[in-house]
């Protein structure tokens, strides 16, 4: 099988599989005992909260380990939110292409009271730093802007962004989930308050992530209970997991300029293959864009059908077809981008991992090309297009 | 488990009758590109029987697998008993679908009432 679904989830590195088993086998101890195998958990747990606040240049007290990206995201902007309300500001701004971790925390304030502005992503998914300027307000209280595109990869101009938040004094969270140990991340440099990521996209176990919120920022707890995180977030520590992640993330950004140099050629390679296809377009720009992400739209098909006869074929890949999204709508990113639900159901996203090879791609663009047209040979709506009885839109 | 039973994969992989009748006698179209299922049904039919069928199918797994075993189930009959054709009666025959894939099985349904309907308009 050729894995490239990896912005779905990916293969745990090895270091973090034996990382996790050691820990799980070794130091089982309740960090919060104050004996002293719980206080070599809590060991454990606070070296893993130094490393991965180093590797994006946090301080350890700014992460808060968490169950994931979403829950990281809820906390982030629940928190903002209610500071915001304190001060009478209850207007945020977020764009129209977040995950929905974000865009459903958002729908949910907005029920509350809160005024929801969402950017446009344009049709090359790049927000504009200027709108995002022009949107701010004196009443606004928290710029929710992703970091990179989990369906199209593109990636947002963070550190600009992050300098005309800090100027107006408004907080800046940005979803880091598909970007972390993908390309370079320093909290620091690119002026971000807040900042979400999930292990489980950087080779690290599932069920675990973190907040990165700026010392000076006070969270509001999603979940209640005992002292753990500082008070902010209640529930035995997963020792394992969060030393695993960690463990995970510093290999994996010691190692960004090499796996974006190996898999970057190569997807460039599989773009350029599948632009072959008549009637075919990239989604989203293609720089800035992250070294493994593909996302094509095919006119004529249905991505579901096509995403089935690729798995026939050994390859795992995803789309934003409807009948993969379990709604009726194809996927709000590419309507965002201009896409019309048309075509927007034809998509097939490529997320490749570290162990592609040129071999793969090979047989990736072929197996596609192979697919397209054997749907194409039985769509109604190919039909007519080549029939001339409507007007092709890519 | 898998997402869809063997029979609809069966016939999402080898979908029997694709293609266009020429000189087809009924023809029905029915669906949406923007809600991502369109199906066109070609018949033809000779004497009140359907002595053959075709289908395109724009969508997805199970709407391919529905046109198929749709087509499967009226060729050979007379009209008459195409006519009583249920979405359930293709469900049933694919052993299933998955809840939110059962408008795929309506779907195929309605493209047959409407050849059908376009038949009686042409007679």
């Amino acid at each position: 099988m050729i894995y490239a679904d990896n912005a779905a989830t990916t293969k745990m590195s090895d270091a973090a599989i034996n990382k996790m088993i050691e820990v799980a086998k070794e130091t089982y101890g309740n960090p919060s005992s104050l004996y002293e195998f719980g206080q070599k958990a809590k060991e454990a747990l606070e070296l893993a909260r130094e490393k991965v606040a180093c590797l994006i240049g946090a301080e350890p007290r700014e992460i808060l380990f968490t169950s994931g990206g979403s829950e990281a995201d809820n906390q982030a902007i629940r928190s903002a939110a209610k500071l915001g309300e304190k001060a009478g500001k209850k207007h945020i701004i977020s764009t129209a292409f977040e995950h929905h971790a974000v865009l459903h925390t958002l729908e949910k304030l907005k029920s509350e009271g809160f005024e929801i502005t969402l950017l446009d992503v344009h049709e090359d998914g790049l927000v504009r730093p200027e709108e995002v300027e022009q949107a701010i307000r004196e009443d606004t209280c928290l710029v929710t802007v992703m970091f990179a595109n989990n369906e199209i990869g593109t990636i947002q101009p963070i550190k600009q962004i992050g300098e005309i938040c800090n100027r107006h004094q408004v907080l800046f969270h940005t979803d880091a989930v598909q970007a972390i140990g993908h390309v370079p991340v320093n909290v620091a440099d690119q002026n971000i308050d807040m900042l979400s990521a999930s292990a489980h996209k950087f080779h690290g176990p599932k069920g675990v992530g973190f907040l990165y919120a700026k010392k000076s920022i006070r969270l509001s707890n999603l979940i209640e209970g005992g002292a753990q995180e500082r008070g902010r977030r209640a529930g035995t520590e997963n020792v394992p997991g969060i030393c695993a992640m960690a463990e995970a993330l510093s290999e994996a950004v010691a190692n960004i300029e090499k796996n974006r140099d190996h898999i970057e050629p190569i997807r460039n390679r599989i773009i350029e293959g599948l632009s072959e296809i008549p009637h075919s377009a990239l989604n989203g720009s293609r720089e800035p864009r992250l070294p493994g992400n593909i996302n094509f739209c095919f006119e004529g098909i249905e991505g579901e059908s096509l995403l089935l006869l690729l798995d026939d074929k050994g390859i795992a890949a995803s789309s934003g077809s409807a009948c993969t999204s379990g709604s009726l709508d194809p996927s709000h990113v590419l309507l965002a981008i201009g896409r019309v639900h048309d075509v927007a159901h034809g998509s097939l996203r490529l997320s490749l991992g570290e162990d592609i090879t040129d071999e793969d791609a090979d047989y990736i663009i072929s197996a596609v090309k192979e697919v397209v047209e054997y749907l194409r040979s039985f769509s109604p709506v190919w039909r007519n297009l080549v029939a001339g009885k409507g007007k092709f839109i890519l | 488990m898998a997402l869809y039973s063997e029979k609809v994969m069966d016939h999402f992989r080898n979908p029997r009758n694709v293609g266009v009748i020429e000189d087809a006698n009924g023809i029905g179209e029915v669906g949406n590109a923007k809600c991502g299922d369109i199906m066109k049904m070609y018949l033809k039919i000779e004497d009140e029987i359907i002595t053959d069928v075709k289908f395109e199918t724009f969508g997805c797994g199970s709407a391919i697998a529905s046109s198929s075993m749709a087509t499967e189930l009226i060729k050979g009959k007379p009209v008459s008993e195409a006519r009583q054709l249920t979405n359930q009666a293709v469900v049933e025959a694919l052993d299933g679908l998955p809840a939110h894939k059962l408008h795929c099985s309506v779907l195929a349904q309605e493209a047959i009432e409407a050849a059908l309907e376009d038949y009686e308009k042409r007679k």
